[in-house]
């Protein structure tokens, strides 16, 4: 059965039937969307709380009750890793909330962690019959998937999806971030048996050392990582492939197959005068420090500089974390400073709103061009130049022009530099026979995922230099499933 | 967690600990690092290995105690664990044969440098090592390195033991008594800057392994970052070892002093 049967068959179960026949569609599309309960932005920006509440019950499902469950579901399309998204709905809608948290799980190791972060305003969101032909708001769904599997998760009953009988057949993952998380959970329920080996001391990489506390609680992240582990997928913390282990010791260890998932590693900088400056750094350093060391805990051994004059350089998500850290960290000031203008940022349009709301300004058409320190080295002062907008650029978006003359200078005593990573190294450098491209990612089949080396799969930052979470999970289910065809032929 | 299995005072601030770390101490080579947190609230920190055991599975670190982190790690006892240790990390040493090799280390550098000795020596160099220390009691390592050097050569800056003077002078010693093919020098920073000024009036190679603040270790945060040649480079993993002619040494020293009046 292909994926359109399946939906379709799950679609016309008499439950559904009778759910669609219960509610006029002209009285589901008279529903207004939901809004997103939200901590108040001047309260927020003196805690680590997460600003996003979720929603009550009888908010899911008069929302839930708007979804036409159309025939042709296109919001699936839109999913990276497949949701069955009506079936989920339709299950909130009738009072089913647990499962709808097993149909989450059934494609989704992570839908706790999806419901908050993921981009949905881009994907599911934007195939939505409401957009696309209504002209109107779309069902929030990813609201809705937060909605149930925290549910789930404070019913305290929370389901561990079937394991079939262990086929013995041993599978190394490098790295713990979403793309191996993704990937383990699926080949666990194939039956493999699954070890995650990850560089860091904890698990959940960019989910616990970049994506703030604000946005994505640790403990979230740890349900969601001990529900692989009910389920039987071994990690191992502290440990490097390619430096502790090498290629040759994995497959002496019996391991038959790998999936490379190291993810993001050196930053980039802009290499312009006084980028080596004390209080210049990157997103990646000071969210690791404030995140996984838990540097803003007086109790941790880890510092943190206390910018007070705080500008953040770039226009992403990892641009947004930091500045908002930046206010949370006591900054008076805290400014985006970004090339082009807002309409180009490749920031959620969600997280432009909150960090607005709290109070961070937006230096947009501002390029940094070189920065100024004091006798003891720590930057003080930052040199801006003026752009404007000229032709689209290869990425599509107008690219910025600098205005001859037009530099203007600020005071500040933090910089944290957020125009992007590199990937991770450790992987293409150790691993022989590997294509790397020029950026230094990992080239592999874009439907399989499987590199060079027959054995090796990857997904992820590794391979596509910087993407969000949810890319990275589908990468991850894409190497499952051609990992398991492979071993079945 | 990585347990203690022997602890040795080299002096009051100094300790040598061996570690439970089997499979680093298969994988590690001269020049290598790990990455050592102690307690669930700990810092992580770069720390050169100074040698290991495969058979008893064990690495050994040489630590001095100068600020919280350190001085945690120099409280742990035998039968202790560790919380965290990562390796091996950063490029290993590149070893061949030279011809003369001098390698001087100050202070607890001294530590990091016995594996290059010894590595320097087995690959038929002929091998001279200057350690220096301020006084006496803080010359470590002596006997280990006579066993793998031709020349060991000892300056205190007090003369309580060997000549009276710097790394620096010792060198010079060498340098204007024999031709020496390259350098190798491990110590505090504005040692290394020094013994790189000297070094580089004999146009002689040297090499320096920087010891910088890192968080990660792994490539990902950059804090280590420093100027070689011009260029933006991470020791992590870049590094540790670069052309001491090369490196901002000043640049280093600054963002050594990043949070002076913060730990």
């Amino acid at each position: 059965m292909d994926n359109k049967e399946y939906l379709n068959a799950q679609r016309a179960e008499a439950w559904r039937e009778a759910l669609r026949k219960s509610k006029p569609n002209k009285d589901r599309i008279g529903i207004a969307r939901v809004a997103m309960n939200e901590l108040a932005p001047d309260y927020r920006i003196t805690c680590n709380e997460e600003v996003n509440q979720g929603l009550n019950r009888k908010q899911a499902l008069l929302e839930a009750s708007r979804c036409l469950d159309c025939p042709e579901p296109l919001c699936t399309t839109g999913c990276p890793v497949g949701i069955n998204i009506p079936k989920f709905i339709k299950n909130i809608e009738r009072g089913e909330i647990l499962e709808a948290a097993r149909t989450l799980k059934e494609t989704s190791a992570l839908p706790a962690v999806c419901g908050r972060v993921c981009p949905q305003e881009k994907q599911c969101e934007s195939k939505c019959f409401y957009l696309q032909k209504l002209k109107k708001e779309p069902v929030a769904i990813g609201y809705l998937e937060r909605f149930a599997a925290d549910y789930e998760r404070e019913s305290g009953q929370i389901s561990v999806p079937e394991i079939p009988q262990r086929n013995g057949i041993k599978i190394a993952v490098v790295g713990s971030g979403p793309a191996g998380l993704s990937f383990a959970g699926d080949m666990i329920k194939k039956g493999y048996a699954v070890t995650v080996f990850e560089a860091l001391h904890e698990i959940g990489g960019v989910l616990k050392y970049g994506i703030p506390e604000f946005r994505l609680p640790n403990s979230i992240v740890d349900v969601e990582i001990d529900n692989l582990r009910k389920m039987g997928v071994e990690f191992v913390t502290d440990c490097i492939i390619g430096k502790t282990l090498s290629y040759d010791d994995l497959h002496e260890m019996g391991f038959k197959g790998i999936f490379a998932a190291s993810g993001a590693g050196l930053p980039r900088f802009m290499n312009i005068p006084g980028e080596n400056l004390i209080g210049v750094m990157s997103s990646n350093e000071y969210l690791t420090r404030v995140n996984l060391m838990r540097a803003a805990d007086p109790e941790a051994d880890t510092p943190v500089l206390p910018g007070r004059k705080v500008a953040i350089i770039g226009g992403g998500n990892t641009a947004m974390d930091s500045v908002r850290t930046a206010r949370r960290l006591g900054a008076e000031r805290a400014i985006i400073v970004y090339r082009r203008s807002e309409e180009e940022m490749p920031a959620r349009i969600e997280e432009v709103k909150h960090a607005k709301e709290e109070g961070i300004e937006f230096m947009t058409l501002h390029n940094p061009i070189e920065y100024i320190g004091d006798e003891k080295g720590h930057v003080t002062r930052m040199r801006l130049q003026k752009m404007t907008l000229g032709e689209p650029d290869a990425s599509g978006r107008r690219s910025p022009v600098p205005i001859p003359g037009a530099i203007v200078e600020i005071d500040v005593d933090m910089v944290i530099v957020s125009v992007g990573v590199s990937p991770n190294p450790l992987i293409p450098n150790t691993f022989k026979g590997l294509t790397i491209s020029p950026k230094g990612t990992i080239v592999v089949d874009e439907s399989s995922m499987r590199s060079d080396l027959p054995d090796l799969y990857a997904g992820g930052d590794i391979v596509r230099g910087g993407a969000t979470v949810i890319l990275a999970m589908g990468d991850g289910r894409r190497a499952a499933s051609a990992m398991d065809a492979q071993f079945h032929r | 967690m990585n347990k203690i299995v022997n602890k040795e005072y080299f002096s009051a601030n100094v300790v040598k600990l061996e570690v439970e770390a089997p499979l680093i101490a298969r994988a590690r080579k001269a020049g290598h690092f790990v990455i050592v947190r102690t307690g669930e609230k700990g810092e992580r920190i770069p720390l050169t290995i100074t040698s290991a055991d495969v058979e008893r599975g064990t690495i050994t670190l040489v630590i001095q105690a100068v600020g919280k982190s350190t001085r945690k790690l120099c409280a742990l006892e035998a039968g202790d664990y560790i919380t965290d240790v990562v390796g091996p990390l950063g490029k290993a040493t590149h070893i061949e044969k030279f011809g003369t090799v001098v390698c001087c280390g100050g202070g607890v550098g001294v530590a990091p440098l016995l594996p290059i000795v010894e590595a320097m020596k087995k690959a038929g160099n002929k091998v001279i090592t200057v350690l220096a220390a301020r006084t006496k009691e803080l010359i470590i390592l002596e006997e280990q390195m006579r066993q793998h050097s031709d020349e060991v050569i000892i300056m205190t800056d007090d003369g309580s033991y060997g000549r009276k003077g710097l790394v620096t002078n010792g060198v010079e010693e060498v340098i204007n008594r024999e031709k020496v093919d390259l350098c190798v020098t491990i110590g505090p920073a504005v040692m290394m800057k020094f013994v790189a000024l000297l070094t580089k009036k004999y146009d002689l190679p040297t090499i320096a392994s920087l010891n910088t603040i890192m968080v990660d270790g792994t490539g990902m945060c950059g804090a280590c970052r420093v100027t070689v040649g011009g260029k933006t480079k991470f020791v992590c993993v870049d590094g540790p070892e670069f052309d001491a002619h090369q490196v901002d040494f000043d640049e280093m020293l600054m963002r050594l002093s990043s949070y002076k009046g913060i730990e």
